[in-house]
């Protein structure tokens, strides 16, 4: 548990990343302090027994003339240490509970957005804004994927974690993600939105991210469904509202170039 | 108390064991049966080792090199089924055989004929299980947990899968209620159910999970059959079923399942600890009581596997609250391993030494456990490499660390010889060192975002991958480790009757070898436990 703690406090390169990113939401701050909080209450408490047991390991050996002693119970030992656990879970599942409410509440959304899992590629739509895409793995992973392919995947930038149509989104707007399947169980997940759910045929589930900074996310489906499963990634793309705005009447004029002739 | 005990052997060599293959085939003796399921377990888990191999070969390096998607997918399925009913209960089940008839004083289990049973529907079940692969549309491919509707996906293996699973639960069926029947029945009159050791004590509650959840497994892969060939539509919502509801029902089977797996570890480690601690286990009682809450609350913590399934939040705040709680009575079994170390005169055999392994390493295990629990993490943890790196801490050096450990703890006592100690001593120093370097690395993948179950990866992955690797191709040679000390068991010196200074309990009053028949007439348990006292 040392060697993990010194990890992640010198940690650079992104190749050697051994942590949970913050990510770029309320929810994903929070949901990272939940796991640092946790991370060192175990860090603590192994240092505690680890300390005692290895102690008792060098002390108490036949080797150096220990003699056994004859204790073989104590109830105010077992009362002390079934209370103090409790106590200390008790401290974790308040915030633990409080983000969770939180997670759950998706009321009053800016942008909605319906996203279809399909063997092996996502399918988004807009529900106001009346766009709708598919969103497969890129080009350049697709032809460096083969076994045969001859190409060295290292020359390929963002290896299976690049799509040809990536999801647009609004800085600072409440975005609401509708999920379901249309074959199989698919896990929509972005690690830096702290989003991770269920896309269940038959089944709409919710969840929702506020992205506080501008940027490219990547995620991957987390949950196994069939032999592609490894290659249907996930690109979010948090723009500013203008920018936003712009893309929404590209896209809006490529599926109805009526409309705006009109 | 070596009289006591050759009084009761005078006339048992007049039903010794039957020649030839006859005396495996139709066996009724707990002892050959013990055997069986021992040799059994660690066929399939080298097997199931060689599937880990190929996985961990295509991990090594990013890109495909080896293996199809669709062939990797098999493996990681396949390795897990054959791992947890294959290698890991059978284990435990041949330890139950061995073991627990000579420490309550039974001359064998109460139902040897079922017993025979138990066992040989095992080689038919993996045989049924491991011809899959050879299937057309290949083997299961859905991972273990059989999720549908993927699992409806698979090709001409499914109906094969879901007999060898009926098969397989049959036989732990069967083994539970012999368990149960032996231990409630057959004990040294003295021995009151508080005075149990706690292997025997942790086994009569795993016995029980066994009862209760095994028919639930098979109940929801009938029901996949019957969605696959017979027109129902439990999971499918196109007939107005629920996949979910799968996942609800297997899961209830599979948290104790878990618990299946880590309770007669746990029962293992409490009684090797006191023995080379020379000193009482700290707490029994306690112990026991501690057992039967985890196994309680094993029942009621499932939907911890489904915090991304979409439940609603007051669900999702029960799950979190009870699996937090199964922390408490896992913390006072390690801290009362700990008291029990304390202060005594400890040395460090190879059983010893893989016992302490299993504490250190079983507790990394459940502070990962303890992580997962809080359902915000969860969300982020699900499906990704720091859930493969949890379970595998649980498994392999907790469950596997505990077999390998009463393996060497009893060994003496089945062969009638002493083991090598350097090597078993070479074994578990690689083992360590191995299996950290594997499972340690995939806690940073998981957390940087690696998902589980993928044949391939993006290169921010590869270092770690590599390294976890190379780890897992030398854990997988320092088994070879363990089979020479097995095959050389029986070249050491003769083992005494008691083989460790501190050793206390029912099995060490008899001969080592122990004799092909025991007790038949019943002992004192008192005078067992008299070495502490």
């Amino acid at each position: 548990m040392g060697l993990f703690g010194l990890l992640v406090a010198s940690t650079a390169s992104a190749a050697w990343e051994v942590n949970m990113p913050r990510g770029v939401t309320e929810l994903s701050a929070e949901t990272y302090d939940l796991h640092m909080m946790v991370f060192w209450w175990c860090v603590g408490i192994g240092i505690v027994v680890f300390g005692v047991m290895i102690f008792s390991l060098f002390k108490h050996r036949k080797s150096k003339g220990a003699k056994a002693a004859t204790f073989s119970h104590s109830t105010t030992a077992e009362v002390i240490w079934t209370a103090i656990p409790v106590v200390i879970l008790l401290l974790m599942a308040v915030p633990a509970a409080e983000t969770m409410v939180k997670l759950e509440d998706s009321r009053d959304p800016d942008v909605s957005i319906v996203i279809t899992g399909y063997q092996w590629k996502w399918h988004y739509r807009y529900q106001d804004e009346g766009i709708g895409f598919y969103s497969s793995l890129a080009r350049p992973s697709l032809e460096a994927r083969p076994k045969e392919s001859g190409i060295d995947v290292n020359t390929v930038e963002n290896y299976l974690l690049e799509v040809d149509n990536r999801l647009v989104v609004p800085v600072g707007a409440k975005v609401r993600l509708l999920m379901t399947s249309n074959d199989v169980v698919h896990s929509w997940w972005v690690p830096d939105l702290a989003i991770k759910k269920d896309a269940v045929p038959g089944i709409v589930n919710e969840s929702w991210f506020r992205a506080d900074e501008v940027g490219t996310y990547r995620g991957q489906c987390a949950e196994l469904c069939g032999k592609d499963h490894g290659y249907m990634p996930i690109v979010v793309e948090v723009v500013e509202p203008e920018a936003y705005q712009a893309w929404v009447d590209s896209r809006s004029e490529e599926a109805n170039p009526l409309a705006s002739a009109q | 108390m070596t009289t006591a005990v050759a009084d009761t052997h005078e006339h048992h060599d007049d039903h010794g064991p039957a020649k030839g293959i006859g005396r495996w085939l139709f066996s009724t003796n707990h002892k050959d049966i013990g055997t069986m399921y021992l040799i059994f377990s660690l066929t399939m888990f080298f097997i199931g080792g060689a599937m880990a191999m190929v996985i961990r070969s295509e991990l090594a390096v990013p890109g495909l090199q080896f293996v199809h998607p669709e062939f990797f997918n098999s493996m990681t399925t396949m390795h897990a089924l054959i791992m947890v009913f294959g290698a890991v209960m059978p284990a435990f089940v041949g330890l139950a055989n061995w073991m627990i008839p000579l420490m309550i004083g039974a001359p064998d289990m109460a139902l040897p004929r079922m017993n025979n049973w138990s066992f040989w529907i095992l080689p038919v079940a993996f045989g049924i299980l491991l011809s899959t692969l050879f299937m057309p549309g290949g083997g299961p491919a859905s991972g273990w947990t059989m999720y549908p509707p993927l699992v409806l996906q698979t090709g001409d293996a499914f109906p094969f899968l879901i007999f060898s699973v009926h098969l397989m639960g049959l036989s732990s069926i069967m083994g539970a209620i012999n368990v149960i029947v032996t231990i409630i029945n057959m004990r040294a009159p003295d021995m009151t159910l508080l005075k149990m050791p706690m292997f025997v004590w942790t086994w009569l509650i795993t016995a029980y999970l066994l009862i209760a959840v095994m028919p639930v497994l098979a109940g929801a892969v009938t029901m996949l059959l019957t969605d696959q060939f017979f027109g129902t539509s439990f999971f499918l919502a196109a007939g107005g079923g629920d996949p979910v509801m799968f996942q609800h029902i297997f899961w209830f089977f599979g948290h104790p399942e878990v618990y299946i797996m880590i309770l007669p570890a746990f029962g293992v480690v409490s009684e090797i600890i006191p023995t080379f601690a020379r000193k009482k286990l700290f707490g029994h009682d306690s112990m026991v009581y501690a057992a039967s809450c985890i196994a309680f609350l094993s029942f009621i913590v499932w939907a911890h596997h489904m915090f991304t399934v979409g439940m609603p939040l007051t669900g999702q705040l029960f799950f979190m609250f009870a699996t937090m709680l199964i922390a408490v009575p896992t913390g006072v079994k390690i801290f009362n391993w700990v008291a029990t170390m304390w202060r005594g005169a400890m040395t460090f055999e190879t059983p010893m030494l893989f016992s302490l392994a299993f504490v250190f390493l079983f507790t990394i295990g459940g502070f990962s456990g303890l992580m997962l629990a809080i359902a915000p993490a969860d969300i982020q943890y699900h499906d990704t490499y720091f859930v493969v790196a949890h379970f595998h801490y649980v498994l392999v050096p907790g469950s596997v660390f505990a077999i390998m450990a009463g393996a060497y703890y009893w060994l003496p006592k089945w062969t009638g010889h002493m083991y090598n100690e350097t090597l078993g001593k070479v074994h578990f120093w690689a083992s360590t060192i191995f299996v950290n370097l594997t499972f340690f690395p995939m806690h940073f993948l998981g957390l940087a975002g690696m998902p589980r179950r993928i044949p391939d990866y993006s290169t921010q992955f590869a270092d770690f991958n590599t390294m976890a690797s190379i780890g897992a191709f030398g854990f997988g040679l320092s088994q070879l480790i363990f089979v020479w000390v097995l095959v050389t068991a029986r070249k050491g010196e003769k083992a005494t009757d008691r083989v460790w200074e501190g050793s206390h309990g029912l099995e060490w009053t008899v001969p080592s070898p122990a004799p092909y028949h025991t007790f038949d007439t019943p002992p004192k348990a008192r005078i067992a436990n008299e070495s502490f006292e």
